[in-house]
This record gives structure tokens, C-alpha cells and sequence, in this order.
């Protein structure tokens, strides 16, 4: 194979307010081979996304890239290629697809126009000639009556379909290289599958490259020819995939690997970066399986007939319902965990909105020690909600930004008169900001000034400070790197033993629920599909699509070795 | 829980650049921002002055002969003095005296007035920005007419921003009927003209300093409404504001303790722009005579009253005014846009 682009002592730096400079990528050299898949694999903030989009310059106007880097295309420098050379390859020898197809397609256009336009400005196509082509790229992107999908708006088409349509973009002008960076985050498991084996078949038959910039190294395993492990800017192992996965020489592609929850073991807690960094690449192994606590006499929280629909108004008198969550029924007891999972758009989520009352249930009722939380008033609620509490999706939206952690951990406690005096709850703030492993000095910070899973940490000593129950956990580790999950699970399980809270575990990563739930539940569109212990419905799956679901899981290198 | 309910000594942590401390901090930074927050402190130091009557106290004292020439145009000739001072008739007396019933007192009159020591002080030719009608100190009258326009535009301001923010606020938040009710006032106030409804609370309220301040705080906070309401429908649904449901937090405490600090940057950019349209607003309102009363003075009676001295060439009154009040509104202006890069999270 012959190397398309090479990549050489790639070094960028961003410039942030007038002094500081911050290094992004601290000279990275790698190769992408002609009808190769090359994937860079890293963690957020490892510089993977800057040395891609360095490829085609890309980069924000603070973006200084070293005058010693070089980046080989067709014989020629690409950091030194004048703006008019450039947009002669953007779009044309090298495309682009981003990770939310939704924010890259213009809303105000037809999926035709759009992928009309490159061909139009790169090959010259007259409008007429172009929407025939356009028919036949949608076709063979695999998106069904691609004649009638030309004159769509991309707000009428799903995530998928829109992702479709990206890819059919960046293909439309043969180019020969294709830069896809996270394209299947976005997307559900099952559509992700469908969108990695497209990439795959399309790069087959053009004999295009692909640099693949992932943070997951499943899927990484399942489409790449050739891996580079990325960290802190800095390449940290490079090779062919099979050596990657099977024979990882350096300490962090080891521990990336392991950290992730698997399907097949679960071990008390899951290993984390620092136990492969500090152990000299060794990691303390815990074989031993975790077991779960045994189910009291009587569950802690009973749901029945619990269902959310949704009323539209489609005309002056016609009225559509819509049903977010219909007859679901569920029991959850001390001490252990149920885990939810589904698609975008089952309704998983608005059953934890639900038991919160955070959503308006349309029927059915919570049992939950004796009480139906649902008709309580809302006065009687506030002794409830102290007992059942929540931790959100994105640490970066859910903790106000102006409340230091101090406020943050100290106001719950004051709404529902925990401690004596201030003072009092300003201590237990500061152990619990302890216990849930963030610095002494971190009370009088600022959100902004912590990390992601340090965030999550502080949404989880919120929620500890009120001492509850059960605690709902909607995705928490989802918007979370891997390693950092890891962490944080490990947390939550350390949490759950201490205080023997009863967990709704909601994800749509079928891994990590695996591993940490119990007893699960598996939701489509709004209902309950399947229930049961988690470890039998992995086994031996009773529901169609349940076993999609499974089926869809990106099972890294393995599965393509058997 | 017992084991975390321990009572531990809380580290002497070092307190992290707040969202404040990063605002001042980024608006040092700006050099024109600096400016012009040193031209506003100069003015509000002269306020203060001014209204503890330190300096302009006697803004009211005709120290000059009528319209006496600016320091700097001392040679210019003052026609209009000098017919004050000449108005004495010339030439002869005629003798009445024979069908005067009056005449017989004269004499005593005449004694009794020279008991009585009268003693004009002398008056100026000339004053340093020159002199009104009644010969009074245009700089001083300039100086005290800032405190009162000033006065005024903040009052009136704060006044708008709080109906306004307290309105946008319970109809962005609550939303519904609450929210549509809300609308319809907003749509009713905005759809009467602004300066017919002023004039309308103008004529039924009465003049006066207080009454400037209520007109323009009720009429002014429309444009403040939207914005807040707008706001605070995008941050209802936030994330955090859910969180702090699920912890209990009262409606108030959400919507005032949670959500207002991360907006009050609309809020205060709204307050600081409604100073500068209401102490505009006061110069309209004096000029056509509904403004402060008679016995003050602010830039719009300035400005009011430069209207016919214009005609005549007397030109300093007017430049006076303007100029104090365009450089206040630039400065304050500026600044405002300094504040509100500094005070958008956005912007970081």
C-alpha cells in the first residue's frame, strides 16, 4: 500500500485570551494508505479532531500550527497550499462528515440543493445534470425513494438518514479521502451499525481512504485497518489493528481497552487509567464477580400502569396523542439496581421524569412506601424528593454555573433542614465533596473550573447530601470519556454498598448497563419490551428487538476474528 | 451517612476567581471600557459634589450682566446687556405732575427708598462659559442640570429594568395563561405610541422630578420585558433549573436565585442602554415643557431655553449642554459595551 497522506511533526497550538498559548497537538506523525482505513483513537482533549481537521486546516482562528509541520497530499504541503488550492481539495479530494449531522446540514435547504452544490462548484455540473446525480448518490447512501427524499428538508429526515445524507456529500465528487470524525456518536447503537457498514461498503467500492476519529474503541476495531492511539497531543502506540487489540505494547491503549465495561465479566469495580499508569502498565485485577444484594421481602419502589402521553394539536380540532412512556410497570428494591435501556426516543428517560414528578404523569401509579407519589400534593412531595434524587446527562448543563460547589452541595440541604446551622452544612458539604473524591480546595470553585467527571462528581455529592434512597441516574456517565467512566461507575458501586441505595440505572449503552444493573428493562417506543435479570436477558434474549439491540453492539476486534 | 457527617476542618481553601472577579478583570483589559468607566466616575463624583452643594450651589445667582460673553469672547459686544442697563429714559421728563394724583408722595417715597441700602453686587461681563438671559453661569447651570438629568435617567432606569425583569421573568418562566396575559399588556403598551402615553401620565400625574421618573420607569420597561422573558424560556428548561426542581427548590428560589444571576448580564447591558434612552427621554419631556419643574434645572430646560437665544447668537448655553451630554451618553454608552463583553459567559 502507498501512502495518500503523511503526516509529519504535526504540532498545533491554540492561543487562548492574549498570553496564554495551550498546546493541542505535540508533533504527531502518521500515514494514511491509499484504500486504507486509518482510525485515531483517543480520549477528548487528546488532540485527535485537531490533527484531522489539520489535514484539510480546518481549525479556528486561534489555531497556530508549527512552521516545521508538513502534511504530504499528491506531492504537494498542505500547510503551505494558498486558500484558492485549498478549496480546490476541500470537498472534492477530501470530504469531511461531522458528528451531528443535524447542526451540519443548513436547515433552510433540501437535502438535494446541499449535496447539489458540491457537485455544482467542484465538478461544474449544470442544476439539472447535478439533481440526477444527487438521485443516485441518496441511492446508493441507502436512503429508500432516494427521487422523492431529493426535495427534503433535513428536519424531515431521521439522525441516520441525515447522516446518510452527509456521507453521501462527502462521497459525491469521488474523492480520496474521506475524514469522518466521531460519525456514529450521535446515533443509536443500531443505526450506528447500519452507518459503519455503509462507510465500509462505500469505501470499497470508490478505493477511498478513511481516517476514522473515534473515542470508542469497538467501533474503532470492527472498521480500521490501521490504529493510532492518541493522548495529551501526543501519538501513544500506532500499528495495525490485530496488534493493537491483541498485543497493546503501551500502557494507556491497555488500560483504554480494559476500562471499558464488558459483556462477559463483572468484576467488583472496573479498572481505570491510574491503575495502568501508575502500576507500570500492570493493572490490579479483580477477578471476583460482583453479587448482587438479594431482594428484600418487599420492592422499595412500585410502579404500575405507568404511562406519559402526549397531547398535539395538529388542526383546529384534530388532536394527535402521542405516547411517551405507555403502561409501564416496574419494581425496584434496596440496594440493588434496575437498569432501562432503548433508543433514542423510547421513552426510557421520561420514566425517571416521571417518578421525580418532574413530568406530569398521564396514569397509573408509584407505590413508594406505602404512598402513591403521584397523587401526593406538592407539599406532601417535598419529604418524597428528598428521597428519591437524580443525576442528569450533560455535568456541563445540569450544575448552575453561577453556584460555587459549596452553594451547590449546601442549598438541598437547606430546603429540606439537614443539619442545625450553616456552618454544619457547609462541613458536611465539604466531607461529602471528599468522599466523592474531589480536592479540599474545590468547595469555593466554579463548575467551569472542573472536568467533566469532576462534574458528575459534584452532581453526585448534590444528590448524596439529602441522603436518598433512590437515586436516578439518566444517562449519567454517557456524555463522559471512557476512562473517566469508569471512575465515576466505580463510584456510583462504592456509593451503592456504603448506603445502600436502590439505583434506575437509564442508558442507551448496553455495555455499561449491563454491568452495572441488577434487573433490567428493555423499552421500545414507549413500552416495556422485555424484563428480567440482566444477565439473562444478555443470554438468552426472548424479544426481537432486543436482539437487535444486542446484535448492533460495535464488538471491537474479536467479533472479526470469529 | 454517619461516617460523612463527621465534622471536619474545612481546609483555609483559596477563594477562585469568581464570575465578578473574571468580569473586572476582563474589562481592565479593555482599554476604551477603562476610559470611559473613568469618564462615568467623574460625573457621578460631580453629582455628588453638586448635590451636597459643594460646587454649582449658586447656579441660581446672576453673577453676570445678561447674556455675558464666554471668557474666551470677552470683546465680543453684548447688545442685549447693555438695552437692560439703558432702559432708563433719555432726554427731558415730561412734567405730570399737575395730573398725577400721586405726585405729593413722591418726595417721601423718594426719602424712604434712600433709607433703605439696596446693594446690587457688581455684575461679571464676562462668565467662563458665559451667562443666560438672567445673567446666571451657564457652567454652573450645566453641572446641576447633570445631577438632576443623571438623576433622573438612573432612577427611571432602575425603575424599568425591575418592572420589566419581574414581568419578563413570571411570563418567561411560568409560561401559559400567565405568559399570554402577560403578552397582551406588553402588546397593549407597545401598541399606544410612547410619547402619547407619556404625555398622557404627564397630564394626569402633574410635573415634577418624581413624576418624570415614574412616567418614564412605567413606560420604558417593554423593550426589557421581552428580553428577560425570552431568557428565561430558554433557561426554564435548562438542565440545572431541573435539578434544582428535583432538589425542591421553590418557584422564587428558581427563578430568581437559580436563573437571574446567569442572565442578569442582559439585564445590566438593558439597565446601563435605559440610562442613556431616558436621560434622552428627560431632555424631550423638559423641552416640550413636561419635564422638571420650573425652579430646576437639567439639560432639557437648557436646551429648551437655547432654543431662542440661538436666534439672537447666543450660542453657549446650548453648546454647554450638548457637550456635557454627549459626552456622558458616548462614555456611558461605550461602557456599556465594555460591561457586556465583559459580563457575557458567551463571549469567553
Amino acid at each position: 500500500m502507498t501512502g495518500l497522506v503523511a503526516v509529519r511533526d504535526l504540532r498545533v497550538s491554540f492561543r487562548l485570551g492574549k498570553t496564554r498559548v495551550v498546546d493541542a497537538v505535540r508533533g504527531v506523525s502518521f500515514d494514511v494508505p491509499v484504500n486504507g482505513t486509518v482510525a485515531l483513537v483517543g480520549e477528548s482533549g487528546s488532540g485527535k479532531s485537531v490533527s484531522a481537521m489539520s489535514i484539510v486546516r480546518l481549525l479556528p482562528d486561534n489555531a497556530i500550527v508549527d512552521a516545521a509541520s508538513r502534511i504530504d497530499f499528491g506531492g504537494a504541503d498542505l500547510l503551505a497550499a494558498s486558500i484558492d488550492e485549498l478549496r480546490r481539495i476541500r470537498g472534492k479530494d477530501i470530504t469531511v462528515v461531522f458528528q451531528e449531522p443535524m447542526s451540519s446540514l443548513n436547515p433552510v435547504f433540501t437535502v438535494g440543493h446541499q449535496i447539489g452544490e458540491v457537485l455544482r462548484l467542484h465538478l461544474g455540473l449544470s442544476p439539472r445534470q447535478a439533481i440526477g446525480r444527487v438521485v443516485e448518490l441518496l441511492g446508493e447512501v441507502g436512503i429508500p425513494e432516494p427521487k422523492a427524499r431529493v426535495d427534503a428538508y433535513p428536519h424531515e429526515l431521521s439522525g441516520g438518514q441525515q447522516q446518510r445524507v452527509m456521507i453521501a456529500m462527502a462521497i459525491a465528487c469521488e474523492p480520496k479521502l474521506l475524514i469522518a470524525d466521531e460519525p456514529t456518536t450521535a446515533l443509536d447503537v443500531t443505526v450506528q451499525r447500519q452507518i459503519l457498514e455503509l462507510i465500509a461498503k462505500l469505501q470499497d467500492r470508490h478505493r477511498m481512504s478513511v481516517l476514522f476519529i473515534s473515542h470508542d474503541l469497538g467501533v474503532v476495531g470492527e472498521i480500521a485497518d490501521q490504529v493510532v492511539v492518541m493522548r495529551d497531543g501526543v501519538v501513544r502506540e500506532q500499528g495495525p489493528v490485530g496488534a493493537i487489540f491483541t498485543a497493546p505494547r503501551d500502557a494507556y491503549t491497555r488500560a483504554l481497552l480494559a476500562c471499558r465495561p464488558r459483556l462477559d465479566a463483572k468484576p467488583k469495580r472496573l479498572p481505570v487509567i491510574d491503575d495502568f499508569m501508575a502500576g507500570g502498565g500492570q493493572p490490579i485485577v479483580v477477578a471476583e464477580n460482583r453479587v448482587a444484594r438479594p431482594q428484600e421481602e418487599r420492592p422499595l419502589i412500585e410502579a404500575s400502569g405507568l404511562s406519559k402521553i402526549y397531547r398535539l394539536k395538529t388542526g383546529l380540532f384534530a388532536r394527535k396523542s402521542i405516547a411517551a412512556v405507555q403502561e409501564a410497570s416496574f419494581s425496584m428494591w434496596r440496594g440493588r439496581t434496575l437498569g432501562v435501556v432503548g433508543e433514542s426516543g423510547s421513552g426510557k428517560t421520561t420514566i425517571g421524569m416521571l417518578l421525580m414528578r418532574l413530568v406530569q404523569a398521564s396514569g397509573g401509579e408509584v407505590k413508594f412506601d406505602g404512598a402513591d407519589l403521584l397523587k401526593l400534593s406538592d407539599a406532601q412531595m417535598m419529604a418524597y424528593r428528598r428521597r428519591i434524587q437524580i443525576i442528569f446527562q450533560n455535568p456541563y448543563a445540569s450544575l448552575n454555573p453561577r453556584f460555587t460547589v459549596g452553594q451547590i452541595l449546601v442549598e438541598p440541604m437547606k430546603i429540606h433542614g439537614i443539619g442545625a446551622n450553616d456552618g454544619e452544612r457547609f462541613e458536611r458539604a465539604v466531607a461529602l465533596a471528599r468522599r466523592v473524591g474531589l480536592a479540599a480546595d474545590s468547595i469555593h470553585k466554579y463548575p467551569h473550573e472542573f472536568s467533566g467527571g469532576q462534574r458528575q462528581r459534584i452532581a453526585i455529592a448534590r444528590c448524596l447530601s439529602m441522603q436518598p434512597e433512590v437515586l436516578i441516574c439518566d444517562e449519567s456517565v454517557s456524555a463522559l470519556d471512557v476512562s473517566v467512566q469508569a471512575t465515576v461507575l466505580n463510584l456510583l458501586l462504592d456509593l451503592q454498598d456504603e448506603f445502600s441505595m436502590s439505583y434506575l440505572f437509564i442508558s442507551h449503552d448496553l455495555a455499561v448497563v449491563k454491568y452495572m444493573a441488577d434487573d433490567m428493562l428493555v423499552m421500545h417506543e414507549g413500552s416495556i419490551v422485555e424484563r428480567g435479570s440482566a444477565e439473562a436477558i444478555y443470554e438468552s434474549p426472548q424479544h426481537e428487538y432486543t436482539r437487535k439491540l444486542l446484535r448492533s453492539i460495535p464488538a471491537g476486534y474479536r467479533r472479526q476474528q470469529a | 451517612m454517619a461516617a460523612i457527617a463527621q465534622p471536619m476542618a474545612a481546609a483555609p481553601a483559596e477563594r477562585s476567581q469568581g464570575v465578578w472577579a473574571a468580569a473586572w478583570t476582563r474589562l481592565k483589559a479593555d482599554r476604551v471600557g477603562m476610559v470611559c468607566l473613568a469618564v462615568v466616575a467623574a460625573f457621578m463624583a460631580l453629582i455628588l459634589l453638586s448635590a451636597a452643594g459643594i460646587v454649582a450651589g449658586g447656579w441660581q445667582l446672576e453673577k453676570g450682566v445678561p447674556y455675558a460673553n464666554p471668557g474666551f469672547l470677552g470683546q465680543r459686544p453684548n447688545v442685549e446687556a447693555q438695552s437692560i442697563d439703558l432702559a432708563a429714559p433719555k432726554g427731558p421728563p415730561v412734567d405730570i405732575s399737575d395730573i398725577d394724583p400721586l405726585a405729593p408722595k413722591y418726595a417721601e417715597w423718594d426719602k424712604r427708598a434712600a433709607e433703605i441700602q439696596t446693594s446690587s453686587p457688581p455684575r461679571a461681563e464676562t462668565l467662563p462659559f458665559g451667562g443666560d438671559r438672567w445673567g446666571r453661569d451657564v457652567l454652573a447651570k450645566s453641572i446641576k442640570g447633570a445631577q438632576i438629568s443623571i438623576f433622573v435617567g438612573v432612577f427611571a432606569a432602575i425603575m424599568a429594568t425591575c418592572i420589566g425583569t419581574v414581568l419578563g421573568a413570571t411570563g418567561g418562566y411560568f409560561g401559559g395563561r400567565v405568559g399570554d396575559f402577560l403578552e397582551w399588556v406588553y402588546n397593549v403598551f407597545t401598541a399606544i405610541p410612547n410619547i402619547l402615553l407619556i404625555f398622557a401620565f404627564a397630564a394626569v400625574v402633574g410635573r415634577g422630578i418624581d413624576t418624570v421618573i415614574v412616567i418614564l420607569g412605567l413606560t420604558g420597561w417593554t423593550g426589557i420585558y421581552r428580553l428577560v422573558r425570552a431568557e428565561y424560556i430558554k433557561h426554564a428548561s435548562r438542565e440545572y433549573v431541573r435539578a434544582a426542581q428535583a432538589i425542591g427548590a421553590s418557584h422564587p428560589s428558581r427563578m430568581f436565585v437559580h436563573i437571574l444571576p446567569n442572565i442578569s448580564h442582559v439585564v445590566l447591558v438593558q439597565l446601563s442602554l435605559l440610562v442613556v434612552g431616558f436621560i434622552k427621554s428627560e431632555v424631550i419631556l423638559s423641552f416640550l415643557g413636561l419635564g422638571v419643574p420650573i425652579e430646576m434645572v437639567s439639560w432639557g430646560t437648557m436646551l429648551a431655553e437655547a432654543q431662542t437665544e440661538l436666534v439672537i447668537g447666543k450660542w453657549w448655553q446650548l453648546a454647554a449642554a450638548t457637550a456635557f451630554m454627549a459626552v456622558f451618553l458616548t462614555a456611558f454608552s461605550l461602557l456599556t459595551d465594555a460591561l457586556r463583553d465583559a459580563l457575557d459567559p458567551k463571549l469567553r
